[in-house]
């Protein structure tokens, strides 16, 4: 369902970052972009230890006519951004979190590869299949 | 077109080409599509690809027909050959070798290919050192070096090389091409499910490992992907799909290895049999494993941490991305440590891939760490290669976390299996029964009113005599169940004050006597029946003759309520059943009290039983005897009473033989309780009244007659039992009172006559001298 998932380091740079290829990506990239100052906002107006799964998932960042970009954060900062074409049935939050649970988990998996270093892109293959994933069921 | 003669290796690789291109199996292929992919990857220049279309007759036809297809690739052949195309050149170019594709691959290496196309490692770790594969020769000798892609006879390189070709526009020629392609399984766009991109590990990690060609290699080589994708990688590599991934290189390299691939194709397929596991470790293999594991972690149960192996696999010179993917792979439980199963599976990945295969997307089920009692846990299947994203994202959950699944599976079987096995509650049995159930066997056994555990009781209380005792002791013997004795005894605590010594001893005798089960009756309680009469021996009383006033004063059962009958009162002594001939003394008065006493009807009984004992006799120290005998006796006495009531001895014989009669019968024995009831009541309303005895008796048999109907329903229906066994036991709570009050009423009728005997003799002075 997604149109764009984004991974953002904690210095938000992205990991990685995935579009359908149709669509521009650039803008998508863009997007993303510009959606990190919405998440930093939600966290620094969190306040409290985010070890509540619930603030993990940040929610809609940003609604615009055509897409939605919702938001989640791990707590080591890394973002997850995950931009949704609006004209896609409405996903329930459910799904959005769950694609997020998905996303954290991959994540996860990919951090726990001892010969993946922090800070590197992404280039799981899993991780990867998983996005697709993802992102294929809007196709 | 003229007829096509094909050679076999032509026809294989022909005909595999055409389904290749025959995506819709039709068995026509349009002219678009792969066909053309086909033909440009002939690396024809496109006018000579049109002028072998035309030859063909495809366009004609606008469809390549199987023959026009087949036609049609011979004619690459004779192109590629160099020959000029003409349509005679098609049978008559001898020996034209197969048609070349670059990046062609037979079919089979396109399958193959399509699951290592999306293997998007393109590193050129691997040299592109591709010993041919061991049935390579032909592709050696046909002088296949790699970088002449000599299209092979493998009919399945046609197909890949279609798909293979697009990428492969450009000049390919790389040495990675091939290696790529082996890379292809991993990568694996899904292009087309591979078969199974372990066998293209194993050719390539052959090819690669030893450059070794031939059969040795193969064999040696432990995760020969099996060999038929190792055919098919030779025969047709899905260089299409490998090359699509993989535009560059692949290609000569790729079309080497198809041609050699389609020359070793049918010898691999031959070889590779085992399609089933290619990566199936060896025993050797995994020996050298273990031995590994070893040395970083000594403890075969343990773990190796991540870093660990992160440097132990660092030391295989494998680029990171791919020991990351291979760790991806690996680690079956996300833990970030290695399980010997893991650390071999990851090590046999590592040797594979520096063998040349490529990596799988998806961990093989041979490499898959055994998960507990989970085996269907593995969804990932064998390598599906695939690519398939398409087939991941379902699958990465699962290799996520492997032994999750397996261990939710395994959970509902667990529960399930609890439930099964589910609870059970004990369930309480009441363990009653024993009363109860000594009653009922009682019931079962006598079936009639001695059955019921009062009725003995009744029956000797009523019948104070010793005879009446042994009667019931008797009936017990006979085969009262313990419930009897055991409600017997129980009558017997019931009545403690009541029954005197007598009615205790005999209680206690009867309640030993009647069953095993039955807990013994209580020991005599000299005392507590005494409350009324005082301590009297039940021996004692017992052993009193008739004519020892003493003894009959001693014998008197204590607390015997005095009778109206002082007359009455040897009576009910008589019945004591104490001695035969105490009982036959006082049996010989009993008759003449009973119709006195109110509680002649159950005296009555017992002077049958009385009678039946003293006749018996062998009962009488034979207290044990069950209450049955008794009650039995009572029953008939009962009958026999109204016969005899005034009956001596003589009748009370008769009485008892009678009873002994009608010990079958359980009629007569009617139920104790009632008689007792209505005895006691018939005792306090008629303690002034004397002549009661028939009536009395008429009670008793009444009782007596009603028990056994008793039992018989009791028999059949527990509650009735149990109600008659209450019955019983007030009958036979009622019954030791009134033997007490006999008893005591015994002794003052003794006490009496013993008066009465001295004054006749100071009556008669000297008479008697």
């Amino acid at each position: 369902m997604a149109v764009c998932v984004a991974v953002i380091a904690k210095e938000n740079y992205p990991l990685y970052i995935r579009s359908i290829p149709t669509e521009n990506e650039l803008k998508f990239h863009y997007m993303v972009h510009t959606s990190l100052d919405v998440v930093d906002e939600k966290i620094s107006a969190m306040g409290k230890a985010l070890v509540d799964q619930r603030e993990l998932y940040l929610g809609l960042l940003y609604p615009t006519e055509d897409y939605k970009v919702y938001g989640y954060v791990t707590n080591s900062k890394v973002k997850f951004v995950m931009v949704v074409d609006s004209s896609n049935t409405a996903l329930r939050d459910n799904e959005i979190r769950s694609m997020f649970r998905k996303l954290h988990n991959s994540y996860t998996d990919v951090m726990c590869n001892p010969f993946y270093n922090p800070g590197d892109r992404i280039q799981s293959r899993a991780f990867d299949s998983m996005v697709t994933s993802m992102m294929i069921q809007v196709c | 077109m003229e007829g096509l003669t094909l050679s076999d290796a032509e026809q294989k690789y022909y005909s595999d080409l055409f389904s290749y291109c025959d995506i819709e199996s039709t068995k026509k292929v349009a002219a678009n599509g792969r066909v053309l992919e086909l033909f440009r990857a002939a690396q024809l220049p496109n006018d000579v690809v049109l002028q072998i279309m035309e030859l063909c007759g495809a366009t004609r036809l606008g469809y390549f027909g199987r023959s026009q297809f087949y036609i049609a690739l011979k004619l690459v052949a004779v192109a590629q050959s160099g020959f000029p195309l003409r349509v005679e050149s098609i049978n008559t170019v001898k020996d034209l070798p197969l048609p070349r594709f670059v990046a062609s691959k037979n079919e089979q290496e396109s399958r193959h290919a399509a699951s290592y196309s999306s293997d998007s490692e393109n590193q050129g770790s691997y040299s592109g050192v591709i010993p041919p594969p061991p049935g390579r020769g032909q592709v050696k000798k046909g002088s296949v070096s790699h970088d002449t892609v000599q299209p092979r006879t493998s009919a399945d390189q046609q197909e890949p090389a279609s798909p293979v070709v697009s990428p492969q526009q450009s000049p390919p020629t790389s040495p990675h091409t091939w290696r790529k392609h082996s890379r292809h399984p991993s990568g694996g766009n899904s292009e087309r499910p591979l078969a199974g991109p372990g066998p293209f590990w194993s050719p390539f990690g052959e090819a690669q490992s030893g450059s070794s060609a031939g059969d040795t290699v193969w064999s040696g080589h432990s995760p020969p992907p099996p060999q038929e994708t190792w055919v098919s990688f030779a025969d047709t590599p899905p260089t299409s799909t490998l090359l699509t991934m993989h535009p560059a290189s692949v290609q000569d390299q790729t079309t080497v290895r198809t041609v050699a691939s389609a020359t070793t194709a049918n010898e691999i397929r031959r070889q590779s049999s085992s399609y089933d596991d290619p990566w199936k470790i060896t025993d050797e293999q995994r020996q050298y494993y273990v031995n590994q594991f070893k040395t970083i972690q000594p403890d075969l149960n343990g773990f190796i941490p991540g870093s660990a192996a992160k440097e132990f696999f660092t030391k295989s010179k494998l680029p990171i991305l791919e020991l990351s993917h291979i760790w991806e792979l690996s680690d079956f439980d996300k833990d970030g440590a290695l399980t010997l199963d893991e650390f071999c599976a990851a090590f046999h990945l590592v040797v594979a891939r520096k063998n040349g295969y490529d990596l799988p997307e998806k961990l093989p089920e041979s490499l898959m760490p055994k998960l507990i009692d989970l085996e269907d846990s593995a969804d990932v299947g064998d390598q599906p290669g695939e690519v398939g994203y398409s087939g991941s994202p379902a699958e990465a959950p699962p290799s996520k976390s492997p032994s999750m699944p397996s261990l939710n599976q395994t959970w509902p079987e667990l529960n399930q299996s609890s439930e099964d096995t589910a609870i059970v509650h004990p369930v309480p049995i009441r363990m009653t029964p024993s009363k109860i159930h000594m009653q009922e066997m009682e019931l079962k056994r006598t079936g009639s009113d001695h059955t019921n555990p009062t009725s003995p009781l009744l029956v000797k209380p009523s019948d104070l005599s010793e005879e009446s005792k042994i009667n019931s002791s008797v009936k017990f013997a006979s085969g009262n169940t313990v419930a009897d004795g055991y409600s017997s005894s129980d009558s017997f605590t019931s009545d403690p004050e009541q029954i005197g010594n007598n009615v205790t001893h005999q209680r206690s005798h009867s309640g030993t006597s009647p069953d095993n089960t039955a807990p013994p009756p209580p020991p005599p309680r000299p005392q507590p029946s005494h409350s009324r009469s005082s301590s009297l021996d039940m021996n004692r009383t017992f052993a009193v003759t008739t004519g020892q006033q003493q003894a009959g004063v001693v014998a008197h059962p204590p607390a015997v309520p005095p009778r109206p009958q002082p007359s009455q009162a040897p009576g009910p002594v008589v019945h004591r059943p104490v001695d035969a001939d105490g009982l036959i003394t006082h049996t010989s008065t009993s008759p003449q009290q009973i119709p006195e006493q109110p509680n002649f009807a159950d005296f009555s009984q017992f002077e049958v039983f009385a009678a039946s004992n003293v006749n018996e006799e062998q009962d009488d120290e034979a207290e044990k005897h069950p209450e049955v005998l008794p009650v039995e006796k009572a029953s008939d006495p009962a009958s026999s009473l109204r016969v005899a009531k005034t009956d001596s001895k003589i009748e009370e014989k008769t009485a008892a033989s009678v009873p002994a009669n009608v010990s079958k019968g359980t009629t007569p024995l009617a139920p104790p309780p009632k008689p007792v009831r209505r005895r006691l009541k018939s005792e306090d309303e008629l303690r002034p009244e004397v002549d009661e005895h028939t009536q009395k008796t008429g009670v008793l048999a009444a009782v007596l007659a009603s028990q056994p109907s008793i039992p018989r329903s009791v028999g059949k229906d527990k509650k009735a039992i149990q109600a008659s066994i209450r019955r019983n036991k007030e009958t036979n709570t009622v019954l030791a009172r009134l033997n007490s009050e006999l008893q005591q009423q015994l002794k003052d009728v003794l006490e009496e006559r013993i008066s009465l005997e001295v004054q006749l003799e100071q009556l008669r002075p000297f008479s008697h001298l």
